[in-house]
């Protein structure tokens, strides 16, 4: 394939990378497109790895993000299990692993996040991150041998594993030192809701609590050291977080800077773009730089890309949306949760099924909802366009 | 076009509602996706095309080729 230049080629062949091609397709663009990936699946979404994949009642395959034919239609060059390993903007090429050097018009990076590690922790068996089919096949397996869990960290990932784990029957604890779980996305007054929700269902919840060290039998980890005493555990998933899968890019000259750093447009510099986890753009209705890892934002951001490489030029600007589900609730995010005070518009927190509106000078800023899905949809348009 | 849905794996986004109305609809009860035209007239076509893409479930899967009479 050495010499061959394709007109976009697309780094990252999962939610952002496949949505970006099959964005370009439906806005007209007849090029050549040829899609690269690390992984060696054709594209899978990772939302349900964390819920019914981890639970048994998907099977990985449901998982897929198109059929084969799908992915046929789009007529790319789809390039699994191969890695770029760096990339010449001057010469307008990426090279791969093997030695391959692939020449691109545009090219679209597009290669999400690796889990964040305690070096403590790492390499020990029974120690788990969960970012791929692989992992959650690991930890499926894990976790139906095991009694007792830790799980590190209760931002969103930490506490779909925990209910995860409780819903196989496990002894479950989720362990941050931040006050209340997933207080970083939602605010106190959600966080408190969600503790409550983990503890009414028997997770035991250790917020304010640091782990410090594993503890080890004969290379497997049997429990944890932390500030709140040492827990016995068969296993312990470390979820505390990801970082930009940018280390393919650190002799390229581009910008990075806790993800890809990009303009207004998702452009990189000249042709080249970052889509998804990966990116990290200049928000125009927010004054400043975002990177959000979200699904929503992974397909929202590839039709801005896909419209910007076609010459669109326009800014992106999203309202982020989220969703999780733990212990049979669906909460939905819209917009900035911690801007301001909650007001409940619909139901009730107590029945877990609510809907609250986030107020800043008397305007909308943030959406959630439990278990209302139509609510929230409805009430995500109070939203107002200056507070995008 | 023949538009249809994995209703398993939806999750209830409104995504699709809001870029083809006259399309999709979601459940009152837990906002599963529900169906209203699975052979939409040609002027709906763009729209479901952008709803099928946006869905961030990839619950909705379009058979372009099939014609709509
Ligand atoms: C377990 C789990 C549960 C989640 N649940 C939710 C949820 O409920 N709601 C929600 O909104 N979001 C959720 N998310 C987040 C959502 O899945 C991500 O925002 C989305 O996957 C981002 O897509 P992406 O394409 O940008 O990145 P990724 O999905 O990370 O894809 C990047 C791809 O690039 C490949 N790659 C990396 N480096 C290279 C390289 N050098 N060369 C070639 N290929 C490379 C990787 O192997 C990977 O396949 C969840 C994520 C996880 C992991
Ligand atoms: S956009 Fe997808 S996930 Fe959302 S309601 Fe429609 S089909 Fe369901």
């Amino acid at each position: 394939m050495s010499g061959a230049v394709t007109d976009v080629l697309v780094v990252g062949a999962s939610a952002a990378g496949l949505a970006t091609a099959e964005a370009l397709r439906r806005k007209g663009f007849t090029g050549s497109l040829c899609l690269v990936g690390e992984e060696p699946h054709a594209p899978y979404d990772r939302p349900p790895l964390s819920k019914k994949v981890l639970t048994g009642q998907w099977t990985a395959e449901q998982a897929a993000l198109r059929p084969p034919e799908v992915i046929a239609a789009l007529d790319a060059d789809v390039v699994l299990g191969a890695r770029a390993s760096g990339v010449d903007t001057a010469a307008a090429e990426v090279e791969l692993e093997d030695g391959r050097r692939l020449g691109y018009g545009h090219l679209v990076i597009a290669t999400g996040l690796v889990p964040r590690v305690l070096p403590a922790f790492a390499g020990l068996a029974g120690v788990h991150t969960l970012r791929t089919v692989e992992d959650t096949a690991a930890l499926r397996a894990d976790l139906l041998a095991a009694r007792e869990v830790v799980v590190l960290g209760a931002g969103v990932l930490g506490c779909e594993i925990a209910a995860t784990a409780r819903a196989l029957g496990l002894r479950t604890t989720m362990v941050d030192p931040a006050p209340l779980p997933m207080v970083a996305q939602v605010g106190a007054e959600v966080g408190g809701f969600l503790a409550d929700l983990h503890r009414d269902q028997g997770v035991e919840v250790l917020t304010g609590t640091k782990a410090h060290a594993p503890v080890v039998a004969d290379g497997r980890v049997t429990g944890v050291v932390t500030s709140a005493g040492t827990l016995d555990a068969d296993v312990v998933v470390v979820a505390i977080g990801s970082t930009p899968a940018t280390g393919w890019l650190a002799d390229s000259g581009l910008g990075i800077d806790d993800g890809v750093v990009c303009d207004s447009r998702c452009r990189a510099a000249e042709n080249v773009w970052a889509v998804g986890d990966v990116a990290r753009w200049h928000h125009e209705g927010w004054d400043r730089s975002a990177r959000m890892e979200n699904r929503t934002n992974a397909t929202e951001q590839a039709l801005a890309v896909a419209g910007n490489i076609l010459g669109a030029d326009r800014a992106y600007t999203p309202v982020p949306y989220f969703w999780t589900d733990q212990h049979g609730v669906r909460v939905q995010v819209h917009g900035d949760l911690l801007g301001g005070p909650l007001r409940v518009v619909d139901g009730d927190p107590r029945d877990r099924k609510f809907v609250a509106v986030a107020e800043r000078d008397g305007a909308v800023v943030g959406v959630v909802g439990w278990n209302s899905a139509k609510g929230v949809r409805t009430a995500r348009q109070l939203i107002t366009a200056d507070h995008r | 076009m023949k538009v249809e849905i994995e209703e398993f794996k939806c999750v209830g986004a409104g995504h699709c509602v809001v870029a083809a109305p006259e399309v999709f609809d979601q459940r009152d009860d837990d906002g599963v996706v529900i169906l209203l035209d699975a052979d939409p007239p040609e002027h709906e076509h763009e729209n479901t095309r952008e709803a099928a893409q946006l869905c961030p479930a990839a619950a909705i899967l379009l058979l372009e080729k099939a014609t709509s009479t």
